[in-house]
């Protein structure tokens, strides 16, 4: 199921000068289908090393994952990677250590321990948290209750983000060229003034967005076989980026289960206590 | 305890006299649990057992997260990363802490509306809701410094929002700021998050000394009740007609209800433990780089609604600004109707001049109450808005209505109004609802009969 979902990014609110101004932000997010959604949802192991896969090729050329270790990748809920695959991966990558050569530091290549590095480029945010910091829709109304059924929507956003490069829009083409690039599912970037109307509303979604288109489809050689296309693409590094933000989702949805499980029935059983404690007293048996 | 007539502990054993006569400890407890309490609370009689079990959910839950939280602006938020992912369990303490702030403020909010419906801020209660009042604005407090921990963009801009209120301030505002973030150019830096992680660790052991005091207090005047009448402290006999013993049947009351409210609370944690939260919190804070879009968390959002609310294109504003010679301007009126909206709050015992205690019986303060808590509602739905557009007319709305609410209308309603005729006792209530058994005087059975 692709359902396209028009968020509203109400942009606006400085409250120490009092003043607000304020652009209402369109942009398009397509609401993806995830393993991980929903009370019960759990992630693809699968997915998940093949969206490592696209993270190491592609996405690691400038950004980072500085809150993730190695050896993570072989943790319970994740990408599950045999420990061996795991050391070799590690091994790929060189880490600065300031312990060698009598505390002036060297390189040496990556162990099970460390971390990931953090971003090459100054301008590349980390991934490590991304799929938590952007939430890709609060709906129904602004409530965000589909949270309980489809999850804060942060891979959606990510995987909109990575498909959502277009041509730029005629509107633009009027007025001075832009930096970047044109992103329908971009909200904190440039924008034309050509593109907006006399009140100031935009007339097309998105934003200019720094970053490059990164995927193109058929980017990376699956050894599974899955499909290539851009949006399989987006998606399989939007759940692996989804599972750096939250390692522990599997866990704590199995603790919430039992949790709601254990107090529904302690709730019973406290129910009948207290209804056969009262019934003196109110008048029944 | 209490006034009201009922058993007290009496020592048995040598033991026993030997140890009352020293430290009459088990005596106390006695008296506290076997309290006489009106067998007529309903289920908004609750909500102080929930209050009670979150606060000491806060505290264990959050001395086991300092143990592993490092209180410095470079460090702060990896540490939190570093519990969310490498600690044991580590995700679960973090995010039951972090939303049981959440359950806390609801309750809280049940707790005080409970309070205004049924009048249980009247006299004699009037210290239990003052010292109630009192550990809500330290909640406040706590929960505003909690939320700075993290040091991520939410905590650092929203400190910037709150502590520039108080550099709102005329004459000593900037001084006031600079004392409050301990630097000498108002940044929020390192001695910020240091004080706030101090006093966010002290405050919660200040409420729990406070509900001992509140507790204290209502076990003094007895607690109210849905009627408001209160319990027939003639003599014994009568207090037994209106009073069942706390323990046990108000403590499995309140513990069947705790259950289900902690089987929703576990459904949240596990399930979107994020929902209540900032996206904007799980980006590192900088100092640069201000969100688009600031907002408190939701139990904020009424204040913060009335805080922006008198903006300088309000009458009142634009006078109390002319009249004060410009030194309470727009900024510092919203400062001051945001305080004052809770001042007047817990003034309500001598605002309030009706007779009668009980909502229940005030067929015109029904009326008043329920558009209270719509309001309520509505500040805090627009209090999330950006203020513009129809936003702030609606903001001020919802304001005026507050302080209308407890300035004009609790006095002149005690005026206007003619209540109903509230029961003579509580037993007359109860067994209205409760019919006795048609043979009468049926013996109270023990629960295991």
């Amino acid at each position: 199921m692709f359902r396209k979902l028009s968020l509203t990014a109400a942009m606006a609110l400085a409250l120490t000068t009092g003043q607000a101004t304020a652009a209402e932000l369109e942009t398009e997010i397509t609401d993806y289908d995830f393993s991980f959604e929903g009370p019960f949802g759990s992630f693809d192991q699968m997915q998940l090393q093949r969206g490592l896969q696209v993270y190491t090729e592609i996405c690691a050329a400038c950004h980072g994952l500085e809150y993730v270790a190695f050896r993570n990748l072989s943790d319970d809920g994740g990408p599950g990677l045999p420990e061996d695959q795991m050391r070799a991966y590690a091994e790929f990558y060189e880490v600065f250590d300031q312990s060698l050569f009598d505390g002036e530091g060297d390189f040496r290549p990556a162990t099970p321990a460390d971390k990931f590095p953090a971003s090459s480029l100054s301008n590349a945010p980390d991934l490590s948290l991304m799929a938590k910091a952007r939430a890709g829709f609060h709906g129904p109304y602004g409530t965000g209750i589909s949270q309980f059924v489809n999850g804060m929507g942060g891979a959606e956003y990510i995987a909109s983000l990575l498909t959502g490069y277009h041509e730029e829009p005629e509107c633009a083409l009027e007025g001075e060229p832009m930096d970047g690039f044109y992103n329908v599912a971009f909200a904190a970037g440039g924008f034309p003034e050509s593109c907006k109307d006399e009140n100031g509303k935009h007339k097309v979604p998105g934003s200019w967005i720094a970053m490059a288109p990164p995927l193109y489809g058929d980017d990376v050689d699956y050894a599974d076989g899955h499909s290539t296309e851009l949006a399989e693409v987006a998606k399989d590094v939007s759940a692996f980026l989804m599972w750096t933000a939250e390692p522990k989702l599997m866990a704590r949805k199995q603790a919430g289960l039992t949790g709601v499980l254990f107090l529904t029935v302690l709730s019973v059983l406290l129910y009948l206590t207290n209804k056969r404690l009262w019934a003196p007293h109110k008048g029944k048996e | 305890m209490g006034g009201i007539p009922h058993d007290h502990y009496e020592p048995k054993t040598k033991g026993e006299k030997w140890l009352h006569s020293r430290l009459p400890i088990v005596g106390l407890m006695y008296d506290t649990l076997m309290i006489p309490t009106p067998k007529n609370l309903n289920w908004m009689w609750i909500w102080g057992i929930v209050l009670v079990f979150t606060l000491v959910l806060q505290i264990i839950t959050g001395i086991v997260l300092v143990m592993h939280y490092v209180p410095h602006v470079d460090m702060a938020f990896a540490s939190v990363e570093h519990i969310m992912r490498d600690v044991n369990g580590g995700h679960m303490i973090r995010y039951f802490h972090q939303n049981g702030a959440s359950l806390f403020f609801i309750a809280v909010y049940a707790h005080i509306f409970r309070s205004l419906y049924y009048g249980s801020y009247k006299s004699p209660r009037e210290v239990t809701w003052v010292v109630g009042m009192l550990m809500y604005v330290l909640m406040m407090g706590t929960a505003f410094m909690g939320y700075v921990l993290p040091w991520g963009q939410m905590s650092f801009h929203g400190t910037a929002v709150i502590t520039g209120l108080f550099g709102a301030i005329p004459f000593i505002g900037e001084s006031v700021q600079v004392w409050l973030l301990g630097t000498p150019n108002g940044a929020i830096a390192q001695p910020a998050l240091n004080r706030f992680f101090s006093l966010h660790y002290l405050l919660p052991f200040i409420l729990l000394g406070l509900t001992i005091v509140h507790v204290w207090a209502f076990h003094t005047t007895g607690n109210n009740n849905p009627t408001g009448v209160e319990v027939r402290r003639t003599s014994k006999e009568d207090a037994a007609k209106d009073t069942l013993p706390f323990w046990p049947y108000f403590v499995i009351k309140d513990l069947f209800a705790l259950a289900i409210i902690l089987a929703l609370f576990v459904a949240v944690v596990g399930f979107m433990p994020n929902y209540l939260g900032h996206p904007d919190n799980y980006i590192p804070a900088n100092p640069l780089a201000t969100p688009s879009h600031i907002v408190p968390e939701w139990y904020f959002l009424p204040f913060y609604a009335v805080l922006r609310a008198f903006d300088q294109d309000v009458w009142l504003v634009i006078a109390v600004n002319w009249i004060t010679f410009g030194i309470i301007d727009a900024k510092f009126f919203g400062v001051i109707a945001m305080f004052g909206a809770i001042v007047v709050m817990a003034l309500a015992p001598w605002l309030d001049t009706s007779t009668v205690r009980s909502g229940r019986y005030r067929p015109m303060f029904k009326w008043w109450f329920w558009l209270f808590v719509v309001n309520f509602i509505l500040l805090m739905w627009v209090g999330a808005r950006p203020a513009e557009g129809i936003y702030p007319y609606i903001a001020l709305i919802g304001s005026t209505y507050w302080f209308a609410y407890f300035l004009v209308i609790l006095p002149l309603l005690g005026v206007i109004e003619k209540p109903n005729t509230p029961p003579a006792t509580i037993e007359e209530d109860f067994n209205a609802h409760y019919a006795p058994k048609s043979d009468g005087a049926k013996p109270v059975a023990s629960p295991a009969e």
